[in-house]
């Protein structure tokens, strides 16, 4: 009697503990977009909940947007919830998590309830979701904007990207070290309108590096940083110059193939950086990206190569000891021939793409808030001041342009005659394994365990190589 | 009571069964299906043989990735069960403080892998701050750095499964072995380990198969820097299938290989040791 008790206790708990298993699953399915949206989003599943029965009536159609950026997850959402009080079309937006966006979208697009809306990094983003672009070339999101060039093209003539954002890197300097600098005795320059090459920037960087007791700093460059994953600055972006200049004197804009002509300018710089750095070259793959920031904004070094994404990285450090004015833009000169008319490398990694397996009214839907977006007043303001981009249409005027400092660094750049930007040709570097590969071979160069040559000659290889395995 | 139980135990295992099938064999079976494939989602998957297992052996990569993850697991197999085994002969003395010990010790266990990568990065790379370097500029840092890792996380699991082998020791058999004119040594070697075996049977399974499935704090410690000269096969894969655009499937057969690679060996380890296992 006792053990049947007992038994009939057991199977009790364990048919209890397999329903609570259940139960609990259920609940996991939500929990994700509960806690990618921000508290409001039970208001919002609610209004998604009565939309969808007006639906079967209007056939509105619903938007769901993958977005990219972590860091401004809760003004997407209140634009989201905005956008539906004001139109009633339940727009949810899921943010993945930094560096995941790959991951996350091949995921969440093999649902039945897949993203409507979401973006891709250029051509080699386009190669591979190309199943599920859809062609914009009808929108008047296309019509707005101001240089079609910059749109996705397929080869059937189809736009499947439009980009909705123009962003700007060079180095960024700190104008008060620099004009601290400048008034000093000995100066190997008067000011930074002398700075129009590599020769000159060289001279006063390691100058500057040799008085830095004197200017208050730790080194003239902040950290290189290395560490997998946050190497990108240098083999994204300061590869970008190398190879632009090599695909303009080639007349291209991709190639299987390179010869890496520009190595050693690209080596000139990242010498620079590693030798006149706060942080010996021996230490950098033990720094990220926010550290350098960091140290950037504490006033410790004068200089830092990111773009006008970074400030606010800078400004939030607490206490900073730069002040916005005084932060200003620099183009990464390497020593090439006729670097002196050379500005900001601009251009765009951020598409918008709209899922041409998503039911025909959700495309239009996401069609429309896009299009809300860059067009009303309310979106408008939206996008420059709260998410601070500097958006590439003709319905932005010149006062609704973003006012962070490095944002108007690169739109004066931009403006000016003189220069002439540099695009953004990194989007066509085969894969993150190159890129990964690269930056681990700077890494290796940097603490000296490789010589620049085998450098070179692994990004020549690898890039075949990895091209070639791309488009097989 | 016997002959209800037969006829109703499809029932009884039934809820099981599903959630078994849904949650492992079915995704299990699409996964193998995928490594035949060049897919991007698993929803627009297009067939094409072999292929994927041919474009593995056409990179060095995983072959690299492979022999470092058996270096690393034969010596943090051995470390981890050599010191855990101390420990537990230490702690089943009756010496004071014995349950505050097996605590402390097991306490790492309860950290997360890549906290723990993390916290281990952090401090080694505090130590090697005073030499100019990092974790990350040699691979044989990243090698030790791996093996301290997994011995300071795992030593604390196999130590309690240890003592509960230990404990179940007969004193009479250690008694007659003493009053045979055993040594310490001997009592240890003839009447201890063969009762303990299967301890160490459940214990080197694990450490196998935890060794060679490490992921976690492989990529909180180095990610595989310096040019993937410490990436395990986990992470191999992870980075196959993320890393380049149509690789998916390769990611996916390197996957199937890798698991068929981890069963054998478990497998013949679970084998090998139970037939040293010997009633009491």
């Amino acid at each position: 009697m006792k053990n049947k008790v007992i038994g009939a206790t057991l199977c009790a708990i364990m048919t209890m503990s397999l329903f609570t298993g259940c139960g609990r699953k259920a609940e996991n399915g939500d929990t994700p977009q509960n806690t990618a949206q921000n508290p409001t989003s039970t208001q919002e599943n609610d209004n998604q909940a009565n939309n969808q029965n007006n639906n079967q009536n209007t056939a509105k159609g619903q938007v769901y947007y993958l977005s990219f950026k972590p860091e401004v997850n809760n003004i997407w959402q209140d634009l989201a919830q905005k956008y539906t009080q004001e139109t009633g079309v339940p727009v949810k937006v899921v943010t993945a998590a930094s560096g995941t966006y790959e991951q996350t979208l091949m995921s969440e697009i093999a649902n039945t309830e897949a993203p409507t809306l979401f973006q891709i990094n250029g051509l080699i983003g386009y190669q591979s979701w190309k199943d599920y672009c859809a062609d914009l070339k009808d929108t008047q999101l296309y019509e707005w904007l101001l240089d079609k060039s910059i749109a996705i093209t397929g080869e059937d003539g189809g736009v499947y990207g439009i980009p909705y954002v123009v962003e700007g890197y060079g180095i960024i300097y700190n104008n008060a070290i620099m004009d601290k600098y400048f008034a000093m005795e000995g100066a190997k320059a008067a000011s930074m309108d002398e700075i129009k090459n590599f020769k000159t920037l060289k001279a006063v960087v390691e100058d500057m590096q040799a008085k830095k007791d004197d200017l208050g700093i730790n080194g003239v460059f902040a950290s290189t940083s290395l560490t997998p994953g946050e190497d990108w600055r240098w083999q994204t972006h300061l590869a970008n110059i190398p190879i632009a200049y090599e695909y303009k004197d080639k007349g291209v804009t991709d190639a299987d193939t390179i010869d890496f002509t520009y190595a050693d300018n690209f080596k000139n710089v990242f010498d620079l950086y590693i030798n006149n750095s706060c942080t010996a070259p021996g230490l950098l793959g033990n720094k990220s990206v926010s550290d350098s920031m960091a140290e950037f904004a504490l006033g410790q070094v004068a200089m830092v190569q990111n773009g006008n994404w970074a400030w606010s990285q800078i400004s939030d450090v607490g206490d900073i000891a730069v002040k916005a004015e005084d932060v200003k833009f620099l183009p990464i000169y390497a020593g090439i021939e006729g670097e002196e008319g050379q500005g900001l490398c601009v251009g765009t990694e951020n598409f918008f793409c709209i899922n041409s397996k998503a039911k025909p009214e959700d495309q239009a839907a996401s069609i429309a808030f896009v299009e809300w977006l860059f067009s009303s007043d309310e979106g408008k303001a939206a996008v420059t001041n709260d998410l601070g981009l500097i958006a590439p249409f003709n319905t932005f005027s010149d006062e609704e342009k973003p006012n962070d400092p490095l944002a108007r660094e690169v739109l004066r750049d931009m403006a000016d005659e003189t220069t002439t930007s540099i695009p953004w040709q990194f989007t066509t570097f085969p894969s993150i394994r190159f890129k990964d590969n690269f930056g681990a071979a700077l890494l290796e160069y940097a603490s000296g365990s490789k010589k620049w040559e085998e450098v070179k000659e692994q990004v020549i290889s690898d890039w075949a190589a990895e091209k070639a395995a791309v488009t097989q | 009571m016997q002959k209800t139980l037969r006829r109703y135990f499809p029932i009884f295992i039934l809820p099981t069964l599903i959630a078994f099938a849904f949650a492992f064999i079915l995704p299990f079976a699409m996964g193998v299906y995928l490594s035949f494939c060049k897919f991007k989602t698993i929803t627009n998957a297009q067939f094409t043989g072999i292929d994927n297992y041919v474009k593995i052996f056409a990179d060095r990569d995983f072959i690299n990735a492979f022999w470092f993850t058996i270096k690393v697991s034969v010596l943090s197999i051995l470390t981890i069960n050599i010191f855990a085994f101390i420990l537990a002969l230490a702690l089943t003395r009756r010496i004071r403080g014995t349950n505050l010990f097996r605590t402390v010790f097991f306490m790492p266990n309860l950290i997360g892998g890549i906290i723990l990568g993390y916290i281990w990065q952090q401090m080694i790379n505090a130590v090697l701050l005073q030499f100019e370097t990092t974790l990350v500029a040699n691979a044989t840092y990243g090698f030790w750095g791996l093996i301290i890792l997994m011995n300071w996380q795992m030593i604390g699991y196999m130590m309690i499964i240890y003592i509960a082998g230990l404990q179940n020791v007969p004193t009479d058999l250690l008694e007659a072995a003493q009053i045979d004119g055993a040594t310490g040594w001997q009592a240890l070697t003839r009447v201890k380990i063969p009762l303990v075996m299967p301890s160490i049977t459940i214990c080197l399974f694990l450490t196998v198969s935890n060794s060679f499935k490490l992921f976690d704090q492989n990529l909180a410690l180095t990610a595989g820097a310096p040019s993937k000269r410490t990436a395990m096969l986990a992470l191999d894969i992870y980075n196959t299938f993320y890393g380049r655009m149509g690789y998916e499937g390769v990611g996916q057969a390197k996957a199937v290989l890798f698991f068929i690679a981890v069963a054998a060996i478990a497998l013949t380890q679970l084998a090998m040791t139970r037939r040293k296992e010997v009633e009491a």
